[in-house]
């Protein structure tokens, strides 16, 4: 009988956290950041169809990078998460910190118990009834939750895009303006220029009403 | 609690599941058990509703009221509730049970949108209300019925369409008008008499609230606009802008003056 080598747990670990930030390198960023009236989300995405950005619930907005089957069943996970919730008790219940602590539980479980970690990394984002109480969250792919401030960014180019909205952020910003500062970031971390239809955004906006989560048209996406 | 996310990857060959499936698998799906007897079981009822089609879509009202036996349980329920941005739905029969059923429609209509990234057809939402119908068919023998109405605008045919159902969860798309609930017969026939094709919205809204105050006038368990305390029946309208509520101010001048084409 073969017995299976010794892998210390660190190196273990060491390894597939490699692996995993290898996978997550290689896909396009995300940015996430509040504006006067809510959040906006702007993605890099050239896919017109395939989104990386949706709506959980009246207030939730979820994004992912990395592989797109893994954060593609978080997704559909979470709006189950939130639908399941929101009938049980009530709608108000929802909240992004508990949809995002079912995240963390998720992905930690996997990054330790399963054949190979997800590659994927995502953001959970809430706005609330009023400015100063939206909530960001993020999620590595070992399960760690990180509750961000004003902005947030996941993807290869987090540190870059995380460092340029450092320099420029206001807090109450228009909209326009939020997504200018958001396409100038992804624009100074990849030193070149993106085309109009190479985006994906969306925001939540309390001025919706009940469902806060908006797509930005082309339009709105060209004039930034 | 962490409804849905444990064990995330559930291979998806299958079309996703709706959320009643999801309910059901996790033993959340509402059920109510009877003893055969049902007799002592007296919950109240949700009587008239209505919807027609007018020029810009399709109009749905419901009167207020609502019966347990020869007793006024509530004088101010809702009847008429969006199922989601482009439809509405409408109860009658057992209250409590239909208002459970509405609920849960609405949640499976945003379930699948938000799933799939696109709304359900108008027709696959009247389907969906059906089987949910049919599915009840147990409880309807044993007395607790639940009627329905579905209206709504289609956003493919650029049309507003309405169904009417039965008990067994048959399903009937109506051309014209549909009513159902104990006043419906006398609502139906007042809107038979007072409809015509290309009503605006204004006359539309004095037709639902006029059949309306005719079904109160025939009907116990209807209950007609109450001008003392402010109750006037809910109305609606879904026309390619969405679901829309008229504004209480606007129907309870409809109520008046059909109170007054009464006296």
């Amino acid at each position: 009988m073969n017995l299976p080598f010794y892998v210390p747990p660190e190196q273990l670990m060491k390894d597939r956290a490699e692996f995993a930030r290898k996978g997550i390198a290689r896909g396009k960023s995300i940015a996430g950041l509040a504006y006067a009236d809510g959040i906006l989300v702007l993605a890099e995405n050239p896919s017109g169809t395939l989104h990386k950005i949706s709506e959980i619930y009246d207030r939730i907005a979820f994004a992912g990078v990395g592989k797109y089957n893994e954060f593609e069943a978080l997704r559909v996970a979470g709006i189950r998460h939130a639908d399941l919730k929101g009938y049980a008790y009530a709608r108000s219940d929802v909240t992004a910190k508990g949809l995002a602590n079912a995240y963390a539980q998720a992905l930690g479980q996997i990054f330790t118990q399963e054949v190979k970690p997800y590659e994927v990394e995502i953001m959970v984002a809430e706005v609330g009834r009023q400015s100063g109480e939206d909530l960001l969250f993020k999620v590595t792919y070992d399960g760690t939750l990180y509750a961000e401030g004003h902005f947030a960014a996941i993807g290869g180019q987090e540190e870059q895009l995380e460092g340029f909205l450092q320099e420029h952020f206001q807090p109450a910003a228009p909209l326009a303006e939020a997504l200018r500062w958001a396409v100038a970031a992804f624009q100074a971390a990849s030193s070149r220029t993106i085309g109009p239809d190479e985006w994906e955004a969306a925001v939540v906006d309390r001025t919706l009403g009940r469902r806060a989560f908006r797509r930005l048209s082309a339009a709105e996406l060209g004039a930034a | 609690m962490s409804p849905g996310l444990p064990g995330v990857p559930e291979a998806p060959i299958v079309p996703t599941e709706s959320f009643t499936a999801l309910l059901r698998a996790r033993g959340m799906e509402p059920r109510w058990t009877l003893p055969a007897d049902t007799s002592l079981v007296d919950p109240p009822e949700g009587t008239t509703v209505l919807a027609f089609r007018y020029t810009d879509g399709v109009l749905m009202a419901g009167d207020r009221r609502a019966t347990a036996g020869n007793v006024i349980a509530h004088h101010s329920l809702q009847k008429v509730f969006p199922a989601d941005a482009f439809s509405a739905v409408a109860i009658s029969g057992t209250a409590g049970i239909a208002i459970e059923l509405v609920r849960l429609f609405q949640t499976e209509l945003e379930h699948y949108e938000k799933l799939e990234g696109s709304r359900l057809s108008l027709e696959g939402k009247a389907n969906h209300l059906a089987a949910m119908v049919r599915a009840h068919l147990p409880m309807a023998f044993q007395g607790l019925v639940v009627v329905p109405l579905f209206c709504g605008y289609d956003e493919s045919t650029g049309q507003g369409r309405l169904y009417s159902f039965d008990v067994v969860g048959g399903r009937y798309e109506e051309t014209e008008y549909a009513a159902t609930g104990s006043g419906g017969r006398e609502a139906k026939a007042y809107v038979r008499t007072a409809f015509r094709e290309g009503l605006s919205e204004a006359e539309a809204l004095q037709v639902a609230v006029g059949a309306l105050v005719a079904a109160a006038e025939e009907d116990s368990a209807t209950g007609g606009p109450d001008l003392q305390r402010g109750i006037y029946p809910n109305v609606v309208v879904v026309s390619a802008a969405g679901y829309r509520e008229l504004p209480e101010e606007q129907v309870a001048d409809a109520a008046r003056r059909a109170m007054g084409a009464q006296r």
